[in-house]
């Protein structure tokens, strides 16, 4: 099989974690317990304080986590990491720095930078750029139109071989109805998953914000909900059509989720993911025209945001994605109207969710979790686990610890956080991607 | 208030008639002979605009030259913003001359009170995209309480393009601070998704407009045509257009210009008595002294002076 994941050689650790509360909801391990990990695998999952470092190497740390709960390491499916071009905003090596500080060991970049990535070579330049800087495991999704014009098809058979892990012109909706089918059609000999951002422009028109009563109060042009739904209505049942296998990223409204779950029930095979800002923050943030709360699709209604909680916890919306998508301080120091569109989220994805959804009461642990984890698997990845013999993909968590999002800086190199100065629980202590620490909180990364 | 005068929400009812007392001593200065006062001598205002603009910029200009300030005129064309510029590194740049206040007037919402952000002078919001024009939404109260006492129980539609217009914004947000009911009428295209939830009523259609004590005509422009908000200005003239056939007796006309005739407004009322057009522009003046004097020199002198 081709290999679709890449990421920088790192020494395999050699780590005894004791006392930490594991809880993976796939394997049902839920309690304390101590976690060997050797030469990069879990070697042992035992009673607290039933394990010793005895059979590790001197050299092999013993990290005492009591208080702390240790997950399987998240999976992101949705990032922008800017480069190939625009590195002045995020470039491989900060962008996973950002993915490994917010306790990610998977994730997903965006094929919308400059050139896209609609051909084998830019993919095979990222490639390697990846096996050189990147710090988690890093797979790529090319672009199912030339440069995302959406008029003729990327190489995709080409692209797959190469190591795409899907399509998607992410930032740019597949407009054509008709270029559409063809790519689903074509996905049957390139395989990998069509991934789409759902947005209709004739509706969108110049909005920058959602349509509704904040809009209206601010003179702003909105963007209707129904841009999003009528295109997540109509391409599921193209799906459906050619039985093809579609991704709907950040879905923001309830007519979305009600698509999704129409046609997932009529059998279509389509799913879908909600980012960090759609599940805890509507429009109504928008009213101070920060631009940090500029993103496209927009925040919506407390109606919409509800939804999109509801699909997650039933299971209709698979997956949490950050759309991490930095952008240069100057690029969002203009007026509302100007600014790009977009947020970071790699290093506030975990926190803002516990803190907003499942601290509150709103979301189990668990399902957060496995929600944190579900999005590689949807491109084919391996499904980070916390079981014996598993490559290890762990994050070490302080649930009662606090931090001030951006108050020390990011990891990131840009700082357009929606979160930017909240305070959020859930401080991530340790980050364990593909079998290597990758990230150790109040410890300098080895860039 | 604050040192910058953004948006009419962030203003109560109290600050907005100690704003139009101090516009009405203004007022009178502008009836003498020699109409300046001391007021701002030897501190800078810098008007920067970055949209055309006749009535708004000239106002501005004249209100800081009436009370001797010196006046720095900016636009957008012939100047480093042509050139690129960022807005910030413009109000930087301007900053470094140390003026007293910033009058902005921006194509985009939310550039004044980004400009607030970034220069220790006082912000004057001249129109943010179509998001607000405060100094408008005053002198247009200024304007109806010089004719009408005062703004309480008064009915007030307000007709025409509501979706891209701040004046109707700051408007409907004045207007009920001074205790006006209002209603927004317009074509259904053109009245913004919502609009309620800033309480006011909304209608497609005029038929029920004898109940307006005042009618605030907004302008009606030809890009819309092609944006197909309209489909033409003939229908939109045949349905919309403020005329005497579609007034009643004792109901008065305003409109924030400029305007086009014989489209959202007919000649003959434009050339009325029941129009205070000539009399919302001559406001805008003492208005915008108000402004400026209460950001600069402050409320604290307002009583030894008045």
């Amino acid at each position: 099989m081709t290999q679709k994941l890449f990421h920088r050689p790192a020494s395999a650790a050699d780590l005894l974690i004791t006392n930490a509360h594991v809880l993976d909801p796939r394997t049902g391990i839920d309690g304390a317990h101590d976690v060997l990990v050797r030469g990069g695998r879990i070697a042992e999952i035992g009673a607290a304080g039933a394990l010793s470092a005895g059979s590790l190497p001197p050299t092999a740390r013993t990290i005492d986590a009591t208080g702390k709960h240790a997950f399987p390491a998240f999976v992101d499916p949705h990032v922008h990491l800017r480069s190939p071009g625009q590195e002045y905003k995020e470039n491989l090596e900060t962008g996973t720095a950002a993915a490994a500080a917010g306790g990610f060991c998977q994730v997903i970049a965006m094929p919308n930078t400059a050139p896209v990535i609609d051909a084998v070579t830019v993919l095979r330049s990222l490639i390697t750029v990846a096996g050189q800087q990147a710090h988690v495991p890093t797979g790529f999704l090319a672009s199912i139109t030339v440069g995302l014009q959406g008029s003729d098809l990327s190489p995709m058979a080409a692209l797959s071989d190469a190591g795409a892990l899907g399509f998607t012109d992410d930032g740019k909706p597949v407009t054509s109805a008709g270029m559409l089918r063809k790519a689903l059609q074509y996905q049957r000999l390139a395989g990998g998953v069509i991934a789409l951002h759902e947005e209709d422009p004739a509706l969108s028109g110049a909005g920058v914000m959602h349509e509704g009563a904040v809009s209206a109060r601010l003179g702003v042009t909105g963007i209707p909900s129904i841009s999003e739904s009528t295109m997540v209505a109509r391409d599921s049942a193209i799906a459906k059509y050619e039985d093809a296998r579609m991704h709907f990223q950040h879905l923001s409204c309830i007519e979305s989720v009600q698509a999704l779950e129409y046609w997932r029930g009529h059998g279509a095979r389509v799913s879908g993911e909600a980012t960090p800002h759609h599940l805890t923050l509507t429009d109504e943030a928008v009213r101070s025209l920060d631009t940090r709360f500029k993103m496209n699709p927009p925040l919506r209604t407390e109606c919409d945001r509800r939804a999109i909680v509801e699909g997650l916890r039933s299971g209709v919306i698979e997956c949490i994605a950050s759309d991490h998508a930095p952008h240069a301080r100057f690029e969002k120091e203009m007026p509302f109207e100007q600014a790009p569109m977009g947020t970071t989220g790699l290093e506030t994805s975990f926190a803002a969710v516990y803190s907003e959804l499942v601290k509150p009461g709103v979301l189990p642990l668990g399902l957060m979790v496995e929600r944190m984890t579900a999005g590689g698997a949807l491109y084919g990845l391996p499904i980070p686990k916390l079981e014996v013999d598993a490559e290890a993909n762990i994050v070490l968590i302080d649930l009662e610890a606090s931090f001030k999002v951006g108050e020390h800086g990011y990891a990131s190199r840009s700082e357009n956080c929606c979160f930017h100065g909240r305070t959020f629980a859930g401080v991530v202590e340790l980050t364990v991607a593909a079998g290597a620490v990758v990230y150790e909180n109040g410890k300098e990364l080895n860039r | 208030m604050t040192n910058h005068l953004i948006s009419i929400e962030e203003i109560d009812r109290d600050e907005i008639e100690r704003i139009l007392l101090r516009a009405q001593s203004f007022a009178e200065v502008s009836g003498r002979e020699i109409k300046k006062v001391p007021a701002l001598r030897g501190r800078t205002v810098v008007n920067l605009f970055y949209e055309a603009s006749t009535r708004t910029s000239s106002s501005f200009e004249l209100a800081a030259t009436r009370l001797s300030a010196d006046v720095i005129n900016i636009r957008s064309t012939g100047s480093s913003i042509e050139k690129g510029e960022s807005l910030r590194d413009t109000v930087q740049t301007l900053t470094a001359y140390e003026p007293a206040a910033i009058v902005i007037r921006s194509p985009y919402a939310g550039a004044a009170a980004l400009v607030a952000q970034w220069t220790d002078a006082a912000v004057v919001n001249a129109g943010d995209g179509k998001h607000a024009h405060p100094t408008q939404a005053l002198l247009d109260v200024f304007t109806l309480q010089s004719r009408l006492g005062k703004l309480d129980g008064l009915n007030i539609w307000i007709v025409g393009d509501v979706l891209h217009s701040r004046v109707a914004r700051s408007d409907i947000s004045a207007f009920q601070k001074m205790g006006a009911k209002v209603t927004v009428a317009g074509p259904p295209t053109l009245l913004p998704r919502d609009i309620e939830a800033l309480g006011c009523e909304a209608r497609p259609t005029l038929d029920q407009i004898g109940e307006a004590d005042v009618v605030y005509v907004l302008r009606m422009q030809h890009e819309r045509m092609q944006e197909a908000f309209v489909p033409s200005l003939g229908e939109y003239a045949a349905r919309y257009q403020i005329n005497h056939e579609r007034l009643r007796p004792g109901q008065l006309v305003m409109h924030p210009g400029p305007v086009n005739r014989g489209v959202e407004i007919s000649a003959d009322v434009i050339d009325s008595e029941i129009a205070l057009i000539g009399e919302q522009v001559r406001a805008g003046v003492a208005v915008r002294m108000a402004v400026l004097y209460e950001l600069l020199v402050g409320s604290a002198t307002l009583a030894a002076v008045a």
